[in-house]
């Protein structure tokens, strides 16, 4: 049975490349359709309001006659957009922070870990709100906010992964033909905590979106004018008693998508850097 | 009994560490924002003269180093005051006792739920691993694990509140009732979709730990074994499995508490439900330090609280620390 398996899944590898490229090809046309809109089309139009959804405005029109379907995708793009700049941000640090604390070790290494003890001991939406309060809101607040609150997991997997290979005999040859320790980490250890740094960044994306969506949706990250996912749902909440129910049901579907979308695709990424994983 | 006190030690010895640390960083968070505490207290009293403000400064010591002030603050929480909050005008430390306990009954509710669910689903899906049931839960866990749970708290409130009315729109009691009148029930009532909101957070995890924990003790040795004996499925579940994997999954959720604060401060702005969470935007939107400090303060002592139970319990339940071996 397992061997019948073995047959029909050789080409397995083939497979998760496409169904890898179909998925960044999405996220690529919602993240540039976003950006490239014509901010007409969510505008608000006295018009039509209040519309059900319908061929014409497939997510309906809002109390002030904004088509939801345009705005949605404008709201995911930025929400794509600022998840990967502070996800990016957020994973280098945790990539500097691992490798400097794994190669230096002694106290550096304690120091490291007392910061990541020390930022996972706060829950996340506070420290975000408390960071965004201190930059006074808006679109750094969120950036920073995020970038500062997501290092400390992936700071972890790194300094673990250096520290497998710290004593290895490679990088004990290099340091003896007289290597610094700077050049044996560009050199040797950074490729080798790569696949752990790339899929910890693409699993950081899902992260930093929702918690994007969270912060603003509370008011405290993007300005309330900006077509954010955040600020269209907290704005379906103000209005909740009128029953239109597609103001937060459509959009807050896409947002599940995207997020989705993401997390299949770091497994995907996982997959193919990773072949080992897939016996999990 | 040595091994465990040395380990209990060590690990109260980290937290407390740890906690000082945590108030610093709040503390320099929140004393360098934009906001000057001074213009924040006196509102929209304009005429206020320089010298009254260099008073107020004063009397509150804003003039002196950061340290100091840190200092100073601790020192008076040690005493337990906590300053006043500007959006209740009440003492802060009054308010946190009686917000933190509604968040107490919403988040434990929570917890309760997304464990003892995630934990049975968990059980039933591992052993019945690749079944259809397996499959539906399997992607029933990753679609809830994208999902926002603020948005499904919208949904909740739209469905069940607006269009069915069942369920009140929000806060913990009725509106206008005397706090002596509200019953039992009507609190329950008021509990259930936040509660219900909440717990969706939490829920995904403990079933895929659960289930992966399943099937790597149903693929043991000591299972085979008894297997060949002649044991059923559900009773190999029920002595090998339950006892082997109940615990971590105990320490797993004691370990998520920093995840179950977040959720409920988005679960209580949806739910306009007056415990910690929404206190925590409503004194981030008025700039009231006071109270940020004390909500910060009071969720990274929860959070720490969970983190000492799942450590300890963690020491308790491993043999190799019991024992004395070095763990790790």
């Amino acid at each position: 049975m397992k061997f019948v398996k073995f047959q029909h899944t050789s080409n397995l590898r083939k497979k998760t490349v496409l169904l890898t490229s179909i998925i960044i090809l999405l996220l690529l046309i919602i993240a540039i359709a976003g950006i490239v809109i014509n901010p007409e089309l969510y505008e608000p139009n006295y018009e039509s309001k209040k519309l059900v959804p319908s061929f014409t405005h497939p997510f309906g029109t809002d109390y002030l006659g904004r088509d939801m379907f345009y705005r949605s995708i404008k709201g995911l793009s930025t929400s794509i957009l600022i998840g990967m700049l502070a996800a990016t941000v957020s994973a280098f640090m945790a990539l500097f922070l691992g490798l400097l604390a794994a190669s230096v070790g002694g106290w550096v290494d304690q120091v490291v870990s007392y910061f990541v003890d020390l930022f996972m001991g706060v829950p996340h939406m506070v420290l975000l709100m408390l960071i965004s309060f201190m930059l006074g809101g808006g679109l750094k607040g969120v950036v920073v906010g995020i970038a500062l609150t997501h290092w400390p997991n992936l700071t972890r997997v790194i300094r673990s992964e250096v520290m497998e290979v710290r004593n290895a005999h490679y990088v004990l040859a290099s340091r003896k033909f007289g290597a610094s320790k700077i050049q044996v980490a560009i050199r040797h250890i950074v490729p080798h905590v790569m696949p752990q740094f790339i899929i910890g960044l693409i699993l950081l994306f899902p992260h930093a979106i929702l918690h994007e969506a969270g912060l603003t949706f509370l008011g405290f990250g993007l300005p309330v004018d900006a077509p954010a996912m955040g600020i269209i749902l907290s704005e379906a909440l103000k209005n909740i008693a009128t029953g239109m129910w597609w103001l937060a049901f459509f959009p807050g579907a896409m947002l599940v998508i995207v997020v989705m979308l993401f997390d299949k695709l770091g497994e995907h990424v996982k997959l193919l850097l990773d072949p080992s994983s897939a016996q999990e | 009994m040595k091994p465990i006190l040395k380990h209990m030690i060590k690990t109260l010895f980290r937290m407390i560490l740890l906690l000082i640390g945590v108030s610093i960083l709040t503390f320099i968070l929140v004393i360098s924002s934009p906001i000057d505490p001074i213009d924040a207290y006196l509102g929209a009293e304009t005429n206020v003269s320089q010298e009254q403000r260099d008073n107020v400064a004063e009397h509150w010591g804003l003039n002196k180093s950061p340290v100091e002030r840190y200092l100073t603050w601790v020192t008076n929480l040690l005493h337990g005051d906590m300053g006043m909050s500007i959006t209740y005008q009440m003492p802060v430390m009054q308010i946190l006792i009686t917000r933190f306990l509604a968040s107490l009954t919403l988040m434990s509710v929570a917890w309760l739920l997304s464990g003892v669910l995630g934990f049975i689903l968990g059980v039933l899906s591992g052993a019945m691993e690749g079944s259809a049931f397996d499959k539906g839960v399997k992607i029933f866990c990753f679609v809830l694990s994208s999902t926002p749970s603020f948005w499904i708290g919208l949904l909740l409130l739209m469905l069940f509140s607006v269009q069915l009315g069942w369920f009140p729109i929000g806060f913990s009691v009725p509106i206008g009732k005397l706090s002596s009148e509200v019953t039992f029930l009507e609190r329950v009532h008021h509990l259930i979709l936040p509660a219900f909101t909440l717990s969706i957070t939490g829920i995904s995890n403990m079933v895929l730990h659960t289930r992966q924990k399943i099937i790597d003790v149903l693929n043991t040795d000591y299972v085979l074994f008894a297997k060949a004996r002649g044991e059923n499925k559900w009773t190999i579940i029920k002595r090998h499995g339950l006892r082997n994997i109940a615990f971590p999954a105990i320490t797993l959720q004691f370990a998520s508490f920093s995840e179950l604060f977040g959720g409920s401060v988005l679960a209580e702005n949806i739910f306009s439900y007056p415990g910690l969470g929404s206190a925590l935007s409503a004194a981030g939107r008025k700039g009231d330090l006071p109270l940020l400090l004390g909500i910060a303060l009071c969720s990274a002592i929860f959070v720490f609280v969970g983190n000492l139970i799942a450590n300890l319990l963690y020491g308790i339940f491993n043999p190799q620390i019991r024992e004395g071996g070095e763990s790790r």
